[in-house]
Formats: structure tokens, C-alpha cells, sequence
């Protein structure tokens, strides 16, 4: 079994993510080994990018710190090698299509082989881009991994069909960012999702309250939680450890309680 | 024409955006097909091109500036006399009557020396749509002028001060917009760029510049020029000029970018030049960036050419030769601004002066035989504080 499979073999999945680089690398590997002591269930990577498009103001700015502090794809690399030797969790990067394609996509997803990365989400590149990026991807055994917007519709089906891993069903229109209502038909996009794919579903985007995740892991396979986790950097930088640790932790038992 | 059906231009364009723009741009292509081909809406295009932007834009003969330079016949193809000043009206009035005829109620735009924000803003008061501009806080200093033009105009102006505070920036924010409310807006992209079918778009409503341009020189010189040039950002204007000479293959186009300091610096907007392959909003294209693929700060005194990209289609015709870019500096652009003002009394926008600059230097070794058509994208009094700046006079507005 593939490790991003097992994140959802046992029950209700806690996806966090964080940004690489922010405020250092050195504390982006020790966070990440206190989500996984906190039991999160697959770890997103974010790989900083000059223009985050599909981010708010919160991962934005932690894409500015990380690059600032001398954040480069090659030094994530590193940082993942070593995460390697101390855990088996799932990890995902999280970009945009730029630095991978400039990396250039044979290169970029064989270090992706070699440090131990599972899968990648890109958020700009759709169903009719995914070809060029999926083809190199899968003779490294790396998952590219397909979103679903609340705008999708009809597209749903054969997003669904073709994906791979499990599905990031967004939410909430606009960009990512801590949100006190979510308010998209979640559940009939969730049943178009289980007609058209076995494949396990996890909701992103707006989510930062336990009830929050709860919902979401009701009717969905999983929460992913990003903004409220890189706020909590962004407030305690150098010591957010512990911040992080208890915030996980709660969120995980929210969504395990969820049968 | 270039393109095939996927948006593509030989490798580049593409449709590289988020899930949730995605029905929204195949919805907007299939709109296009069917308007473009609507003689209802060609008519009233046609009604507010001529009768409201005062189209057809003169070609005229800068016979002072021939003779002074001493080769080749030099024209200019006014698009800085239409209304609000610059080539962008085209691509607006067809996008704001294409995007209230599709039902929309409000528009967006990105903008960089504030040319489209103003189009923009004009169209959506004319025809009644709600507007919103987003404008690079350094751009909305440098171009204060006009933040407020557009703001008379009934649009509400954002300063974005994320990232470069430039016009990439703009762009990224007016996408992050339209992921944030799609169903009741249109995204109006200002040049040949972002995701298909945005550079097919902008280009067929800009064409009309060269539709014009061609039958004007035929007419006047009974053959077809030897060069047409233009300066080159995202490309619109350039695009527009280029378009219906494509297919004359004894016509050099030449795009003139900007280099800022000089190409051998690090302040400089020069993308064919120092560029390599990328893809980023919504299009595989040359982007000046680092070897991490992270976008750089590209700098030039013209806010209108001040972008790390080019469109995808100028992009293919850089390779494959048919067109050729050349870099032209600040120091040029600004010369080219005051020799045109003294030689033909035309103050043309800055970004236009990078054209002005190049045809300067290749107009002499040509034959008077010859004839170069010169894009005047627009009108220079939105520069005439920033020229001051730079030569050192201190104006008191």
C-alpha cells in the first residue's frame, strides 16, 4: 500500500499543512515531527512561491518570510531526507506549477523518489494541464493529487474518474484564509464525488475550529487545515511548537470522534 | 492564425489556473465563439469603436522626423488619439459589451500604468457595469493622476500592496478576486496574456489596429511597409499591430521591450531577453525569474511595460522568427519622449517611446523606399510628471 492510502485507513484523517522555510527550515522539520507526534495523518508541504495565487493573506506572507530566510527547493529536499529517517507519514508538497516545471519535472519528481515525497498538489494546474505533469510524476510513484471547486459541476466526473491518492475538494470560493462560515453545498458534492471514485475525499480551505473539522470529517473522509496552523507560526515564530502540538492534537481528536 | 484549439501557440498559452476558474474560462471561449460571429454585437462594437472611441485611428506620416532621420518613411498609427488615450480601449469596449451581453454585472481589471484601469472604467460607465481596478500600490503612487480619473469614472480602485506592488501584482490579486466571486463578473484582462482564451481574445479586439494600419498604408504608399513595431509588455498593442502582417512574410515585426538600466543589469522588464520558459498566470510563456522558478522583481520606467512575462503567442513568434524583440532602455525611451514631443509636437505615452527609440536607430540605414509603421500606444500626459522626475525638473502640479 502506498503511504497516502494509509492516511485513510484508520478512521477519520487530519491533514495539516505549513510552509517550508518559515520562519527557518531548521523549525520547519521540527513542527512538522510535532504534527506527527500531535497525529496528523499526511503532511502538506507548502514549497514557498513568489506569487501564490490561490493563497491568502496568511500563506502569502509565510511564502515571503520562507523565500526571505533563503528558502530554495533544493534545501526542502534536504529538510524532507532528514524527516525521512524519523517518520513514516505520508508527506505532499503543496506548490505552484512554476518551480516544478522550471526545476524541470524529470529532476523535480525523481529527488521527489529519493527523499521519501508521496504525492503534490498544484493548485494551477486543472484537469487539461495535468498530462505533461502526471506522466513524469507517475514513473517516480509520486500522486498528483486533483482538486474539486465549489464550481465544478459537471467537471466533477471526470476529475473524479482520473484522480489519484484522494481528492482536495475546495471548500469555499476564493482563496485559502481562516473562514467563520462555510457555506458551499458540501454533501451533493460529496455524493457526486462517491459516484464517480472509491477514492478517499478530504476538505480544505476556511477550516480552523474544531466544529469546523468535525463537519467536514462528517461528511467527508477527512479536514485539512492550513492558514490557522501558518497563523500560529506567523504569531510565534521560533517557539510555535507546543502552540502547534496542542492545536493538532485537538483538531485530530475532533475529527476521530467522527465514525 | 497560430493557435490551435487546446490555446496553443506552438508549446505556450495554456490554461495553467485554479479548479474553480475552470468552467468560468471554457464558458467564456464558448461565449466568444459565439459572439464573434454575432452581427448584432460586431454591429454595436463597431457603432462604439467608431462612434464613441473615434476609430478608425489615423496613420500619419512623421515627415519631419523622416527627414531628420534620413532613411526610411516614418508612420505613426495613432491609437494614442482614441478615447481615454491609448490602444486599450479596443480590447475593453469588445470585452465589457461581450461581458454584460453574457449577463455579468460587475468587471475587474488589472492595471499597470493605469491605460486599462481607465478603459476599463470608461466602458463599465458607459455601459453600465460595476467596476473594480487593481493597481500596484508603487503604480498607484507613480500614476496618481489617473487612480482618480478612474475613480471619477465611478470604479473603486485597490492598491495592492502584496508582493512587488507592480502590475504581476495586480494581476495576482484580480485573480484572487475572480476565484472569490465568478458567477456575477468578468475578469477583463488588459493584455494578450493569463490563461486561453484570454490571449486570443484580447488580440482579435487589438487586430483592428492592424486591420486599419494595412489598408491606410497601401493606400497611401501602394505597398505594404518594411517593418512594423511596437513596444512590448503582457503585448497587446504589439499583437494588435502585428496581427493582419503575420501573414506578409517581407513585413519584419519588431517588438521593443524594456530594459530598464540595461539588459546586463538587474533592473530591467526585458522578458525575450533575459527570460526562460515558464508558466504563470495561466500561460507557458518566457518570465524573467530565478533558477528556483520564483517570478523576479523586474523594474523599467514605464509602469505599462513593467511585467516579468510576455503574451504566449509573442512568445511563439520569438521562436520561430517571424517577429523580433529587441531591448530598448530607459535612457532611450525618455530621449525618444522629447524628440518626438520637439520633432512631430506629439507627447506620446512612455511605453510608446520604446518603439520610438528603436525606429530611431534602424530608420537611418533604411532606404527611403522603405516605410516603418511605429504603434503610438498612447498619450504621454500621464508621463509628463515621471519625465520631469527623471531629468531632475521639479514640476508643481
Amino acid at each position: 500500500m502506498n503511504r497516502i492510502a494509509k492516511a485513510f485507513d484508520h478512521g477519520k484523517a487530519f491533514i495539516p499543512f505549513l510552509t517550508a522555510g518559515d520562519p527557518n527550515l531548521d523549525k520547519t522539520e521540527e513542527y512538522i515531527m510535532e504534527l506527527v507526534k500531535a497525529g496528523a495523518d499526511l503532511i502538506e508541504i507548502g514549497i514557498p512561491f513568489s506569487d501564490p495565487i490561490a493563497e491568502g493573506i496568511v500563506i502569502q506572507e509565510a511564502d515571503i518570510r520562507a523565500l526571505a530566510a533563503g528558502t530554495t527547493t533544493d534545501k526542502i529536499f534536504h529538510m524532507v531526507e532528514s524527516i525521512r529517517t524519523q517518520t513514516d507519514i505520508p508527506l505532499i508538497f503543496m506548490t505552484y506549477v512554476n518551480p516544478v516545471f522550471h526545476y524541470g519535472y524529470d529532476r523535480f519528481f525523481a529527488k521527489c523518489r529519493k527523499v521519501g515525497i508521496d504525492g503534490i498538489i498544484i493548485p494551477d494546474v486543472p484537469f487539461e494541464e495535468k498530462g505533461e505533469v502526471v506522466e513524469v510524476a507517475k514513473e517516480y510513484d509520486v500522486t498528483v493529487i486533483s482538486m474539486i471547486a465549489p464550481t465544478s459541476e459537471a467537471r466533477i466526473q471526470k476529475i473524479a474518474s482520473e484522480a489519484e491518492g484522494f481528492l482536495y475538494v475546495v471548500s469555499s470560493m476564493g482563496v485559502t484564509g481562516v473562514r467563520n462560515e462555510i457555506k458551499t453545498d458540501l454533501p451533493s458534492i460529496m455524493a457526486a464525488i462517491r459516484k464517480a471514485t472509491d477514492l478517499p475525499a478530504a476538505i480544505g480551505f476556511g477550516i480552523s475550529t474544531p466544529e469546523q473539522a468535525a463537519a467536514m470529517a462528517e461528511i467527508s473522509d477527512g479536514a485539512i487545515v492550513g492558514s490557522a496552523i501558518v497563523r500560529m507560526i506567523e504569531k510565534y515564530g521560533k517557539h510555535a511548537g507546543p502552540h502547534i502540538y496542542t492545536y493538532v492534537r485537538m483538531m485530530k481528536e475532533a475529527v476521530s470522534r467522527v465514525k | 492564425m497560430s493557435e490551435n484549439n487546446n490555446g496553443r501557440y506552438g508549446i505556450y498559452g495554456g490554461q495553467y489556473i485554479p479548479e474553480t476558474l475552470m468552467n468560468e474560462v471554457i464558458n467564456l471561449e464558448k461565449q466568444y465563439e459565439f459572439y464573434k460571429n454575432d452581427p448584432e454585437f460586431n454591429q454595436e462594437l463597431e457603432d462604439l469603436l467608431k462612434n464613441y472611441a473615434g476609430r478608425p485611428s489615423l496613420l500619419y506620416y512623421a515627415e519631419k522626423m523622416t527627414k531628420d532621420l534620413g532613411g526610411a518613411k516614418i508612420y505613426l498609427k495613432r491609437e494614442d488619439l482614441n478615447h481615454t488615450g491609448s490602444h486599450k480601449i479596443n480590447n475593453v469596449l469588445g470585452q465589457v459589451l461581450m461581458a454584460k451581453k453574457m449577463g455579468k454585472t460587475r468587471v475587474i481589471a488589472e492595471t499597470g500604468a493605469g491605460q486599462h484601469g481607465v478603459a476599463c472604467a470608461t466602458a463599465a460607465a458607459l455601459l453600465g457595469l460595476e467596476c473594480e481596478v487593481f493597481m500596484g500600490k508603487e503604480d498607484t503612487d507613480r500614476q496618481a493622476l489617473n487612480v482618480y480619473r478612474m475613480e471619477l469614472l465611478g470604479a473603486k480602485v485597490h492598491a495592492v500592496t502584496s508582493g512587488t506592488q507592480t502590475l504581476k501584482d495586480a494581476v495576482n490579486e484580480a485573480m484572487r478576486e475572480w476565484t472569490n466571486r465568478v458567477s456575477d463578473t468578468h475578469y477583463v484582462l488588459g493584455s494578450v496574456m493569463g490563461p486561453h482564451p484570454f490571449p486570443m481574445i484580447v488580440r482579435d479586439f487589438q487586430s483592428v489596429i492592424s486591420k486599419e494600419a494595412r489598408e491606410q498604408i497601401l493606400e497611401k504608399e501602394g505597398k505594404l511597409p518594411a517593418v512594423v513595431m511596437a513596444c512590448v509588455g503582457g503585448g497587446s498593442n504589439a499583437m494588435g499591430m502585428f496581427y493582419n502582417f503575420i501573414g506578409d512574410k517581407e513585413v519584419r515585426l519588431i517588438g521593443c521591450e524594456a530594459a530598464g538600466l540595461g539588459v546586463e543589469t538587474d533592473k530591467n522588464a526585458a522578458t525575450i531577453a533575459n527570460g526562460s520558459h515558464g508558466i504563470f498566470h495561466g500561460m507557458k510563456s518566457y518570465f524573467c525569474q530565478d533558477k528556483y522558478g520564483q517570478i523576479a522583481p523586474v523594474y523599467s520606467i514605464s509602469a505599462g511595460l513593467d511585467y516579468p512575462g510576455i503574451g504566449p503567442e509573442h512568445a511563439y513568434l520569438s521562436d520561430t522568427g517571424r517577429a523580433r524583440y529587441v531591448p530598448v532602455t530607459d535612457e532611450e525611451a525618455v530621449e525618444a519622449f522629447e524628440y518626438l514631443a520637439r520633432t512631430e509636437g506629439i507627447i506620446c505615452a512612455i511605453e510608446s517611446a520604446h518603439a520610438v527609440a528603436h525606429a530611431k536607430k534602424i530608420a537611418p540605414g533604411m532606404s527611403p523606399d522603405e516605410s516603418i509603421i511605429i504603434c503610438l500606444s498612447g498619450r504621454g500626459d500621464k508621463d509628463v510628471a515621471a519625465i520631469a522626475r527623471y531629468r531632475g525638473v521639479k514640476v508643481y502640479e
